[in-house]
């Protein structure tokens, strides 16, 4: 039964408020299910109240509280409140609100307990319902974890029926009319008659009104926008330059101000700012906690003053080389560092006695986040209230981090959040918040922008994890018959919520993600996960765990496919028991021509994983080019329940795949004397045009349950990449980046 | 020293080498021209001068050599130039931030080979880095460009 059905069967209590003019609409109170025993024990008024839709006599406004980072998010948003609604959407504004308890996102709690997605039993789901309750607890307003379209799918779609039903009540009132005469169409209630009342016009009457709570959503197969092609609301700005990012974003009075934390995140020993006093534009230089800051009039004037100071810097807490990193990886495949074994089928250890055992080593590097836009903040602060604007996927955590540092309430802290020039989970991290905020108490009074170079951006990033694992395995009779997958990593979520104080106790799911869950029949079958000691900072990139453990997953299991001589394809689906997920490698097969002959020179891989509850199947084509490897063609195939906008869905799943294979062809992060060696582009490009292949994409929606597909394309595509070259080459790549090992055009 | 920017022109007080891209978005507010790596690595920044397309996060304000021409210029929501229309069409951007440089390197592209293959196109927008991967779009979108502007 999927969850979606669930949550629509818990009662929903949508209401309405008067606001200045209008009447903001979609306030709802989530309720605890009275007959679920297991989860009486959750305290009572646990009711939210949020506004989705407001309308007053100038306009339409939509509330989208996930942040978009560049996916479409608030897009998809408006899309799901206008289907209900009525409106068109370029009849409406988006705007994504003031950050609420209210906004709590239902669907990350789902990813956080650890039962598959696959696994629909009364034990997994009630679990999940727990983590629900703690996630609105703890009043998490996050864009993570690919939730915004689960979390939003029924939640939104209400808000725009009430409003659309307490519209038509106060249409009646006003008309005399029948409620049931009156039908709504662009933003307006259409009369018996034919004439129109527009929704405006009827904003101060439906105010005065209790909302009409009975309503039904609409059959899918009557929607005018969900699954059709739309344009995407910001495509116009962000066509013609007028798109404002955080970056762009100015008050009156504002300064500018740039900053240098240790490059070894640690302290600061002594500085001397003699040179930067005194050059053009230079306002003030400030300390931080751990790093020295410029107020200039002018951004590159402040950068200009923040690289002229002479910095000594402590050192680092983690070790200072690369090597010692791999080492204290490597060190960690032990009883003692075990960090969770859910995965245990069948009888390995007697499976691997006196088997031929097959055996390999896995490495994927730490990577940088990098969004083109580099981050930024600006902050006022005065004796009663803080403002901060910023792009930013944790609101919460701003609001209470810079009511914290200023020693003001958290309901003085206004906290606006601002278009994103991409963040791929970097702004899941909120310290140029802090250090704005610790600049900005120095001039109270006076605006502070904070922007990073790109230099600074790169050697304060709280990378992807560093991750190794290793696999020993057997075949049988063509059949892989024994898997044994041991991952060592740090806790990614310990380090990125230790940064929020916040404990994280048990073990940490993502250690083992898009390897222990993976819906595959394999008689002897286990997954270790192995918790390294925390190393440098890390936090969620694209994908999390299952960035590196898709590719260690499933590389190893095509190492066992070629072993048992087994054909790729066929023996994935063989072992793969769940039918959803067979879907997505039957159709990545019948996209990709597999089993075609290619010709000489060229090889075909598929990978499969399922992460964040998305079976995704992928075949990556490419050729050997006098000993360099050109990637041609990508094919995918997710199943993700329902696709909300097919050229967004599509534009973003490629996207994902150039994100995926570009880093695993050309990107890593190492460490020399406590500090990032890679300072910008020219060191940690990615993906660029030339190097792109071709993708084709299919969303399959036989699922019952709705998903986000912002990350799970990319655990599949490195180990795709690196099965087709093994296809091409007989060469088996084993480590990202994979130009380490292997040319490519 | 003075600098003409969309048609209008300005004097503004600055170092010498204060690059372009300062001048533009912190002393004119002209937004629209991006700062994504400052070294000539990423695109973002690109504006034309004189219809040539130039990274101006490396031109110094004095080395200005002739009229610069802002994404804003080139176009507006109202009247839009063949490359934005072609952009708006194959819903290009993902975040957008790449997208005014993609766009300004694009026009230059066309400008002076109206019909280019797939490897020009590699090679006039490699050095243009978009970290969302629209690159499959903009291919497409440089191809219906050059169309549209064929047919004016
Ligand atoms: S900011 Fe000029 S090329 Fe990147
Ligand atoms: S659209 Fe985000 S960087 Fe290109």
């Amino acid at each position: 039964m999927s969850r979606i059905g669930k949550i629509a069967r818990r009662s929903f209590l949508v209401g309405s408020a008067a606001v200045v003019g209008g009447v903001a609409f979609g306030y709802y109170a989530y309720k605890r299910p009275v007959a679920n025993p297991l989860l009486a024990g959750l305290a009572e008024g646990e009711a939210a109240l949020t506004p989705y839709v407001k309308i007053d006599s100038t306009g339409i406004t939509l509330i989208t509280p996930r942040a978009d980072s560049g996916q479409g998010a608030y897009h998809v948003q408006a899309a799901l409140i206008a289907e209900e609604l009525d409106v068109e959407l370029d009849q409406v504004h988006v705007d994504p609100g003031m950050p609420d308890p209210a906004y709590y996102n239902t669907a990350l709690s789902a990813e956080a307990a650890p039962f598959r997605s696959t696994d629909d039993g009364l034990v997994a789901d009630t679990t999940r319902g727990i983590m629900d309750a703690m996630m609105k607890f703890m009043g998490l307003q996050i864009t993570g974890g690919s939730t915004t379209v689960p979390d939003s799918f029924e939640k939104l779609r209400l808000a725009g029926a009430v409003a659309r039903e307490t519209l038509k009540a106060a249409a009646a009132q006003e008309t005399g009319a029948n409620v049931a005469d009156l039908t709504t169409a662009k933003g307006a209630v259409i009369l018996p008659g034919g004439g129109t009342l527009a929704y405006t016009e009827l904003a101060a009457t439906a105010a005065t009104l209790d909302p009409v709570n009975n309503v039904t959503l609409r059959d899918p197969s009557t929607w005018r926008l969900v699954g059709k092609e739309m344009e995407r609301i910001d495509i116009l700005a962000k066509s013609t330059g007028t798109q404002r990012y955080g970056i762009d974003f100015e008050v009156e009075g504002m300064v500018h101000a740039s900053v240098r934390t240790s490059p070894r995140r640690g302290a600061m020993n002594s500085y001397d700012a003699t040179t930067a006093r005194d050059m053009r534009g230079v306002i003030d230089v400030v300390e931080l906690s751990d790093g020295v800051a410029v107020i200039a009039d002018n951004t590159w004037r402040a950068m200009q003053a923040v690289n002229s100071i002479d910095i000594d810097w402590a050192p680092a807490a983690y070790p200072a080389e690369q090597a010692e990193h791999w080492q204290a990886l490597s060190d960690s495949f032990n009883a003692d560092q075990q960090d969770s074994r859910f995965r245990d089928d069948g009888d390995v250890d007697a499976a691997l006695e006196g088997a031929e055992v097959i055996e390999a080593e896995y490495r994927a590097p730490y990577l940088a986040h990098a969004p083109l836009e580099p981050i930024s903040a600006l902050v006022q602060v005065s004796d009663d209230r803080a403002d901060v604007w910023t792009g930013t996927q944790i609101p919460r955590f701003v609001q209470s981090n810079v009511a914290k540092l200023t020693g003001l309430d958290t309901d003085q802290v206004f906290v606006h959040v601002l278009v994103m020039g991409g963040s791929f989970g970097h702004r899941l991290e909120d310290r140029v918040v802090r250090e704005a905020t610790q600049i900005a108490m120095q001039i109270k009074g006076t605006p502070v922008k904070l922007t990073y170079s790109r230099e600074e951006d790169t050697l304060q990033n709280d990378t992807r994890q560093i991750a190794m694992a290793r696999g020993r395995g057997a075949v049988k009779d063509g059949r892989v018959e024994a898997y044994d997958l041991g991952i060592a990593m740090p806790s990614v979520i310990a380090s990125q919520m230790g940064r929020q104080g916040m404990p994280t106790p048990g073990p940490d799911l993502q250690i083992v993600a898009g390897a222990w869950e993976q819906p595959m029949q394999i008689p002897n079958y286990r997954v270790t996960g192995y918790r390294a000691p925390e190393l440098a900072p890390i936090s969620s990139w694209r994908a999390v765990g299952a960035s590196t453990n898709g590719f260690f997953h499933d590389v190893f299991l095509d190492e066992l496919i070629h072993a048992a001589g087994a054909d790729p394809m066929e023996e994935r689906l063989r072992l793969c028991w769940h039918d959803a997920s067979r879907k997505t490698l039957e159709a990545a097969a019948e996209m990709s021509g597999w089993g075609t002959d290619l010709g000489p020179n060229k090889g075909r891989g598929v990978a499969f994983c399922m992460s964040f509850g998305v079976p995704t199947a992928e075949v990556v084509e490419v050729s050997n080019v006098d000993g360099a490897i050109k990637i041609e063609k990508v094919w995918v195939a997710a199943e993700v329940g329902r696709v909300i906008d097919p050229i967004n869905f599509e534009n973003m799943v490629q996207g994902g795949i150039n994100w995926a294979l570009g880093h695993a062809m050309n990107s890593e992060i190492t460490y020399s004397d406590g500090m990032a060696d890679q300072r910008n582009y020219y060191d940690f490009e990615g993906m660029r045009l030339a190097q792109s292949p071709e993708i084709f994409v299919r969303g399959l929606e036989n699922g019952d349950t709705v998903r986000g597909m912002g990350e799970p394309m990319v655990p599949p595509a490195a180990a795709a990449l690196s099965n087709a070259i093994f296809a091409a080459t007989g060469q088996r790549v084993r480590e990202m980046p994979m130009a380490k090992h292997i040319d490519f055009v | 020293m003075k600098l003409t920017v969309n048609g209008t022109e300005h004097d503004v007080d600055v170092e010498d080498d204060m690059p372009l891209l300062w001048v533009l978005r912190d002393e004119l507010n002209i937004k629209g021209v991006k700062y994504g790596c400052g070294v000539a690595q990423c695109g973002a920044c690109t504006v034309h001068i004189d219809g040539e397309a130039v990274r101006s996060c490396q031109t110094a304000a004095a080395d200005v050599w002739g009229e610069v021409t802002t994404i804003e210029g080139l176009g507006t929501p109202d009247a839009m130039h063949a490359v934005q229309s072609a952009w708006v069409e194959h819903q290009v951007a993902q975040c957008g931030y790449c997208q005014s440089g993609q766009i300004m390197q694009a026009a230059a592209l066309l400008a002076t080979n109206p019909a280019p293959t797939d490897a020009d196109i590699d090679d006039a927008m490699n050095g243009n880095l978009c970290r969302c991967g629209t690159y499959p779009r903009i291919r497409a979108a440089v191809k219906t460009a050059a169309t549209k502007l064929q047919e004016v």
